[in-house]
């Protein structure tokens, strides 16, 4: 590995039209098309585990999603893991979910992950503790999405606490949402994306999308509105390991919407794993030319080691390579160039 | 109830207008609630209040009542609590994706606010609760805030109640 002849862990320098210094904000306000990917979060206190999950991704990925308790099962914690990643210059999306911590403890979080470097948090509700490994814990919800989404920005733009309390430096933070456009109320979705963009949304990554026209028909609402000259849009995809696994997500995990005819082609096919791996590639290049899509979300859940070759196959960085420990690219080393 | 909870949302409209008379009642008698003192009326309101709400809308008494932004649907019974809602996970046809035979308290709450004339504030962001108003009397704070805002306004005093005075009507 070369030597860097910057610091990783250094945040970027300020800049203008931006709230935070990390690359993800930055690769999409330039009009890239961004990549990002979900890292699953180990069940173990050793931080070889996070680095090795990580590794797979260097190069292909703008960001990496540290999940908060995703599911409602236990897991090493999103701001441990975000703490870990920009040690050694990841940039790390934490998500925040409003199930397992209340108000205080996630402005306390907040302040100190920024603290650590992390620039981009996804505030999410959470899902309910009866789907998880330990139902029989308390469900929190003091706040929900909407309001961490305010109380963040409102901690990073008021500089002050959602008491009203000052804080001496604000965090700076690019500010994510979840987005189901697959989930009833079909018609109310793009009205809440725009209720999420009001309290502070300055991208989303949405739900599974493995039903295209659904997709289309939802982003040409959201043009309607208006909402992509506001926010960030990136589409979850994922490679489906079979149809029975296919069939089971369908029928067991809330939220994720996938069509007879995928499963068909799942169950038609000779290799289903790499069937699946296929349609994920096929989707990401159909939802790459729906305009007001800025960029993909790839939840490679248990395949992480396929969302290079995914990545590579779709053909959507073009000839961009996001930031690698040993590489830096043009764009970045001019950044760096400018404040030295 | 849960049937009449639904029952309830179908009916938005109508409760939409009996709330706006009988809330508008209750500022105009604010000068009777101060002479009896609010303090004294607090509890046994909260307790007619709490049943009359309970039975008509499930209410669970947090306080800060928003049911006019909410399609007369209670947020607090979604099982996350959610003050802005629906969440991601709802089911095929509408149902909750953690009590899976109940319909999303957001997607009843969507069509509730449809067929209300106010229905378009259920796209103003509600702040989070105050669990220290939980239990007490959303009415008579109601009627107190507007009535010292209408007076505020007359007098061109300092606002009484700060921000939370521009939250979406609380009833």
């Amino acid at each position: 590995m070369t030597e860097l002849p910057y610091d990783p862990t250094i945040p970027l320098p300020p800049l203008a039209g931006h709230s935070s210094r990390g690359r993800l904000e930055r690769v999409l306000r330039a009009g890239e098309f961004a990549v990002t990917a979900e890292l699953n979060p180990p069940d173990s206190a050793d931080r070889d585990e996070v680095y090795e999950r990580a590794s797979v991704f260097e190069g292909w990925v703008d960001a990496i999603n540290a999940t908060d308790g995703s599911g409602a099962n236990c897991h090493m914690s999103s701001v441990g893991i975000c703490a870990l990643l920009t040690r050694v210059g990841y940039a790390p999306v934490m998500q925040i979910s409003c199930r397992d911590r209340n108000r205080i403890a996630i402005q306390g979080d907040v302040l100190g992950a920024a603290a650590m470097g992390v620039a981009n948090m996804l505030c999410l509700s959470g899902d309910g503790v009866e789907t998880g490994d330990q139902p029989g814990a308390k469900p929190v919800f003091d706040l929900d999405c909407m309001s961490l989404l305010e109380t963040i920005r409102k901690m990073r733009d008021e500089r002050v606490f959602l008491s009203g309390r000052p804080l001496s430096a604000p965090p700076e933070v690019f500010l994510g949402a979840a987005a189901n456009p697959f989930a009833p109320p079909y018609d109310y979705r793009p009205f809440r994306l725009a209720k999420k963009i009001a309290a502070g949304a300055q991208f989303v990554q949405t739900q599974y999308c493995f039903d295209i026209p659904m997709l289309e028909s939802y982003m040409a609402r959201v043009r309607d509105l208006g909402l992509h000259e506001k926010c960030f849009i990136l589409v979850g995809v994922g490679p489906l390991v079979s149809a029975r696994a296919a069939k089971w997500i369908r029928a067991n995990v809330p939220g994720i919407h996938i069509p007879d005819a995928v499963i068909r082609r799942l169950e038609g096919a000779e290799r289903q794993k790499r069937e699946g791996r296929n349609l994920c590639v096929e989707l990401i290049q159909q939802i790459r030319e729906i305009p007001g899509v800025s960029g993909i979300h790839v939840m490679a859940y248990r395949q992480e080691e396929l969302v290079a070759d995914i990545v590579h196959e779709s053909g959507v960085l073009k000839e961009r390579k996001p930031w690698r420990g040993a590489v830096i690219d043009r764009h970045l080393s001019e950044q760096v160039a400018t404040q030295t | 109830m849960y049937a009449v909870r639904r029952w309830s949302v179908r009916h938005a409209r109508f409760l939409e207008r009996l709330y706006r008379l009988f809330g508008g009642a209750l500022e105009r008698l604010d000068p009777i609630w101060r002479m009896m003192g609010y303090a004294r009326l607090e509890k046994p309101v909260a307790a007619v209040e709490g049943t009359i709400k309970g039975f008509l809308f499930d209410c669970r008494m947090c306080g800060r009542c928003v049911l006019g932004s909410t399609g007369m649907s209670c947020p607090m019974n979604c099982p996350k609590q959610l003050r802005n809602g629906p969440c991601g996970g709802v089911r095929d046809g509408g149902y909750c994706e953690i009590k899976s035979d109940m319909r999303c308290v957001w997607v009843e709450a969507w069509e509730g606010a449809e067929r209300m004339r106010q229905g378009m504030t259920i796209d103003i962001v509600q702040l989070p609760v105050d669990n220290s108003l939980q239990g007490s009397s959303s009415w008579m704070r109601a009627a107190r805030e507007r009535a010292a805002e209408r007076r505020e306004k007359v007098t061109g005093g300092i606002a009484f109640g700060g921000a939370r005075l521009k939250d979406a009507e609380p009833q």
